[in-house]
């Protein structure tokens, strides 16, 4: 029986995502500059790098939320910078995004949040969306959690859920906006884990965009290091982290974390006291 | 505005073209805005309406009484209501009441990347969110400018005919003698139109939130603040307008 890999490769193209020169700029200031990135079929890619790399703002050009200034990108064979509103629709019936606060519908319980998309976008039965949704509930781990509110449940409950959501139509390509911020490690390690049980089970091609090391190090086939709107590299875990590029180095070593804040200067600013500076 | 213009424009498009585009306006989220936008508002449009409808009663006979002219208050009653103040006062109240709500929903939505959301599965959110707003304020707000009508004027009657010693039923007969179809349409024109404003201005302030939960109050009182203002101002246009054609 061939593998999930296998079984995708002979149902996509090699390359599913195809990122070529790709500008952008957000007033006059330019934020990508000249992006070139392919992600095969079947592979966990995944986007790292610190804040303001331009790892969100690429995530948002993929999936037709920004236009960029020139350049092209391939989903699925479209490019989604030349498709009108009703073709990016179409599209993204063959996508699944997981934002990083989950962005569940708080009017909606987590059954409904999961359901959204058959109901908007298929004819199928209450019973059979029902059930459905309840097979993508167990995938996640999430069984019986139907009925809450999304206020009811805690960071990584949402963050599967949203992975539920993101799931319901089957798509080819799932994107995963920062799967692991704000959790605490045995959470994150179990979304790690999801992920990973996601490409293996239904074989679909991932996108990750993190700036946690450990989740990227666990789960990327390859790993794409973006700084300051640059490509420093793309490869292997460990390409990566054997890389004797300065640049990647000084990023893995600097953990991706915010630059070093004045201690005195945080406290006045957590505190509300004093002039200190406000991030 | 352009954005303004093309809200209504595309919540237009969708009304029509949903089914046929396979993005059909549900039922269910209509009736649940009409029931936050007109039904729950009924208390306080019956508690402002009956007492603007006092009020007019004992400004007016307090006024004619010098001239001995007392019972004209029906007249002034009559119209005041009809014609101004229970569009005015309904229309003020659904901007402070649901314009901010909208507001504060969309604000919060979009924050939370849940209108991006809607946009990667595929979903239009002006179908999906502006559009069910928009026809329940467009079949609520003129119902409750109606109840709003029928409230205040009772409330009056009740007034002129305990102050004037009229029978309720002399009250009611001279007021809708003097009541033609063309003064409760003129409240009922106004109020679909601020139903528009309210729910544009809304979503526009809305969708222009910045920043976290600052931000959505701030949008918030932008909204109760630019939706107010446009209703006084479009209902002097209207007036000035449709009393010289």
């Amino acid at each position: 029986m061939a593998s999930p890999e296998a079984r995708n490769a002979q149902r996509e193209p090699a390359a599913v995502i195809e990122v070529s020169d790709l500008v952008t700029h957000y007033g006059t200031r330019e934020i990508l500059h000249g992006i070139d990135l392919e992600v095969r079929a079947g592979e966990i890619m995944v986007i790292m790098g610190g804040s303001g790399s331009g790892k969100s703002t690429l995530l948002r050009h993929m999936l037709g939320l920004e236009r960029a200034t020139s350049g092209a990108i391939r989903l699925l064979g479209e490019d989604v910078c030349q498709m009108d509103a009703r073709a990016l629709a179409a599209l993204s019936q063959r996508i699944g995004v997981a934002f990083q606060g989950g962005a569940l519908f708080s009017s909606m319980t987590v059954g409904e949040n999961v359901m959204l998309p058959l109901r908007e976008h298929t004819e199928l039965d209450a019973d059979t969306m029902e059930i459905m949704m309840r097979i993508k509930l167990e995938i996640v781990n999430l069984a019986g959690y139907e009925h809450l509110m999304p206020s009811e449940l805690s960071g990584g409950m949402i963050k599967r859920a949203a992975f539920a959501r993101a799931t319901i139509m089957d798509p080819v390509v799932l994107f995963c906006d920062e799967p692991s911020a704000g959790l605490d490690p045995v959470v994150s390690r179990a979304l790690d884990q999801l992920i990973l049980d996601l490409r293996d089970a239904l074989g679909m091609t991932i996108v990750v965009v993190t700036h946690e090391l450990e989740s990227a190090f666990a789960i990327a086939d390859r790993i794409t290091v973006l700084d300051q709107g640059h490509i420093l590299l793309v490869g292997t875990v460990d390409e990566v982290r054997g890389s004797d590029d300065e640049r990647v180095q000084g990023l893995l070593n600097r953990r991706f974390e915010e630059p070093d804040l004045d201690p005195e200067a945080y406290l006045a600013r957590l505190t509300g006291s004093g002039e200190g500076p406000r991030a | 505005m352009g954005f303004a213009v093309s809200l209504v424009t595309d919540s237009v498009y969708w009304l029509v073209m949903g089914k046929r585009r396979g993005q059909r306006v549900r039922p269910a989220p209509v009736a649940a805005e009409m029931m936050e936008i007109g039904v729950r508002a009924i208390p306080i449009v019956t508690l402002l309406s009956a007492t603007i409808g006092v009020m007019l009663a004992i400004q007016g006979i307090y006024q004619l009484r010098r001239f001995g002219a007392e019972s004209q208050v029906v007249l002034g009653v009559a119209f005041g209501m009809t014609r101004e103040f229970a569009p005015l006062i309904t229309g003020i109240l659904v901007a402070g009441r649901s314009g901010s709500a909208l507001a504060a929903r969309l604000g919060t939505m979009t924050i939370n990347q849940e209108v991006d959301a809607l946009r990667v599965m595929g979903i239009q959110p002006v179908r999906f969110l502006v559009v069910p707003s928009l026809l329940a304020m467009l079949v609520m707000l003129p119902a409750l400018v109606v109840w709003a009508d029928l409230v205040s004027l009772a409330a009056a009657g009740l007034y002129v005919s305990a102050e004037l010693g009229i029978t309720l039923e002399s009250y009611f007969q001279q007021t809708l003698a003097l009541l033609g179809p063309g003064d409760v349409g003129h409240g009922l024109a106004k109020s679909a139109i601020f139903a528009v404003l309210v729910t544009v201005v809304g979503i526009v302030d809305g969708s222009s939130v910045e920043g976290g939960a600052e931000g959505v109050g701030r949008v918030t009182t932008r909204a109760v603040v630019h939706g107010i203002t446009a209703i006084v101002l479009v209902d002097m246009l209207f007036a000035l307008v449709t009393t010289r054609v």
